[in-house]
């Protein structure tokens, strides 16, 4: 097995704005390694919001090369990317994007539901994990009864329901109180140190940035090792 | 897990979703409305025919066989003519005049036309007591809140109301022969001739008699069964045509409905489908989801449109049963079902490919 997660090379990606060509990424070079907790820091327009997307498969890069756990992103089809994100990848977000209809066990089973793994019975080590969440006692309250962190700790089940090999975080403590954020932070810590889970963190708060092991910095659209 | 986000998405706005199967439901009313209303028309007028008690229908040429009016034929052939003809035992003629809309008087010598159809039953009152009177049936009468006694202004005349009978013999609202003849300038006219057989078995051939006479070339002439099958909506000029149009503006109704919904919802849910898109949804599961959403309404529309239906029907045959008769068209519900669901699953599919389409970053960063 690969141990290099994410293999990045001379990534670009340029975003047309009516006449204008901007660069959003100008030549990344980056590799993760399997178990790795990897914080990207930088100033808003550096481009770390659209690494984050390519790496989820969410856009397309202009050029370049990206491998997530083997797989050639750049030759990827719109259906091969969405089958990326079901299998592969865990989101959290910024501001949780719980679906606000469901309740957060439903929320988790969305998730589930979309990688075809419907009617299996979440596994033991998913219960543990819930425990480790401190939601087990709130998964049938919708998003509207959840306090911040509680909504981002259901995000993080959901991102991590279908075993994803990345879990890839937005901000995850851009809306939170300091107590919520520690909280969240040290769950994504157990989470990598206890499960071995690959996250790639996006931040600007560099208290936050420090849970990782590594931490990059991204400026004008190209990466600085740190 | 899908219909539950379905299920969870219609109820977390329940009066838009309330509204919209509402309207749905008006577009189902509005079609089992018209095609109850024709049909219970068509069925109320096949009664009265049937109720004169006669075996064939003789109408002059140029005469529609249901019009409400037509031409008109010497009533002098009645005792001149039609009881020569072997096996007629009892013959009435009966003029029919317009008053608007689609009521009409009809006019009867009282004697012949209870001779062959049977006495009227009168639910008070008596037959004519004079050249003035009017009998009328318990339906115009409660329409109309019409007693014995009272009048009615009836091709500017004042006729008094002499009777009311029980519905289902031949008209509404029935005059004196002369009376009418007189009134309308039609003396010594009929619109129309009931004969009696004194076999009914023998209709066929009294038919095919009195086709072969050269002197009632052009007359039509029908049993009473073929009589009554004439009340179709085949048969009613310009009917079928317009229960087509009904049909179509409530399609289009619907379509327009169900696409300012769906395209509202998918605004409203723009970063939601972001965040489907995310977990890994692909725009078919986009567009499913809607869809399935879209049935929803629709089944829900068109379960509300029936039980409007009856209400509609009740307020019509409570409130106006002498002019216009409803009723229920149980074999329309599937029919008109698959016309709501269509139409809805239309007015889905733009906003649906709209919302398949969306960009997952750009959904994401919807505010």
């Amino acid at each position: 097995m690969n141990n290099q997660i994410i293999q990045i090379s001379g990534l670009k990606k340029i975003y047309q704005v009516g006449d204008v060509e901007v660069q959003a990424l100008r030549g990344v070079d980056l590799n993760v390694t399997r178990g790795e907790f990897l914080s990207v820091v930088g100033p808003s327009g550096s481009g770390k919001s659209t690494l984050f997307h390519i790496v989820g498969g969410l856009t397309s890069p202009t050029a370049g090369a990206v491998f997530i756990d083997g797989a050639d992103m750049t030759k990827m089809t719109d259906t091969e990317r969405t089958r990326l994100r079901r299998g592969k990848v865990g989101f959290i977000f910024q501001k949780y994007n719980l679906l606000p209809t469901l309740t957060a066990m439903d929320n988790i089973l969305m998730a589930r539901y979309f990688s075809n793994s419907t009617g299996q019975p979440l596994n033991e080590q998913f219960n543990d994990l819930l425990h480790l969440l401190g939601i087990q006692h709130r998964l049938h309250h919708k998003p509207r009864a959840l306090s911040g962190g509680e909504q981002q700790r259901v995000a993080i089940a959901r991102a991590l329901v279908n075993g994803p090999a990345i879990l890839l975080a937005d901000e995850p403590t851009g809306n939170l109180d300091t107590e919520n954020s520690d909280r969240v932070l040290s769950v994504l810590r157990d989470l990598n140190e206890k499960l071995g889970q690959t996250i790639l963190m996006i931040t600007h708060n560099p208290e936050a940035a420090a849970y990782g092991h590594r931490k990059v910095t991204m400026r004008d659209g190209r990466l600085k090792e740190e | 897990m899908i219909n539950r986000l379905v299920i969870e998405n219609l109820k977390h706005r329940r009066l838009r979703t309330g509204l919209s199967a509402l309207s749905i439901g008006f577009q189902v009313t509005m079609i089992l409305a018209v095609v109850g209303l024709s049909r219970g028309m068509l069925q109320d007028s096949q009664a009265r025919a049937r109720g004169a008690g006669a075996d064939i229908f003789v109408k002059p040429p140029g005469a529609s066989a249901i019009s409400l009016a037509g031409a008109s034929m010497p009533e002098k052939m009645i005792s001149a003519f039609f009881l020569d003809q072997p096996h007629v035992r009892r013959a009435a003629g009966t003029l029919v005049h317009p008053i608007g809309g689609i009521s009409t008087i009809t006019g009867v010598r009282i004697d012949d036309f209870t001779a062959m159809s049977g006495k009227f039953r009168f639910i008070e009152g008596g037959p004519f007591q004079g050249k003035l009177d009017v009998i009328i049936d318990e339906y115009y009468a409660e329409q109309n809140k019409k007693r014995v006694g009272d009048t009615i202004r009836l091709i500017e005349n004042n006729f008094r109301v002499s009777g009311i009978a029980e519905a289902g013999k031949l008209a509404r609202i029935i005059v004196p022969l002369d009376t009418l003849q007189d009134l309308t300038g039609n003396t010594g006219k009929v619109s129309q001739v009931l004969l009696k057989l004194d076999d009914a078995k023998a209709t066929p051939s009294v038919i095919a008699a009195l086709k072969a006479n050269p002197g009632l070339e052009g007359y039509s002439i029908y049993s009473v069964e073929e009589f009554v099958s004439l009340f179709s909506v085949d048969n009613v000029p310009g009917l079928k045509a317009f229960i087509y149009v009904i049909i179509g503006l409530s399609i289009v109704i619907g379509f327009l409905v169900v696409w300012l919904t769906m395209y509202t919802t998918v605004l409203e849910r723009t970063r939601e489908i972001g965040i489907l898109k995310a977990l890994g949804a692909s725009p078919a599961d986009i567009v499913n989801i809607l869809l399935r959403e879209t049935l929803v309404l629709a089944l829900v529309g068109w379960a509300s449109g029936i039980a409007l239906s009856y209400a509609a029907n009740a307020a019509i045959n409570g409130l106006v049963h002498a002019s216009l008769q409803s009723v229920i068209v149980y074999d329309w519900w599937f029919r008109v079902m698959g016309i709501a669901v269509f139409a809805s699953l239309l007015g889905a599919l733009w906003p649906g490919l709209r919302a398949a389409r969306q960009d997952a970053i750009e959904a994401l960063a919807y505010e």
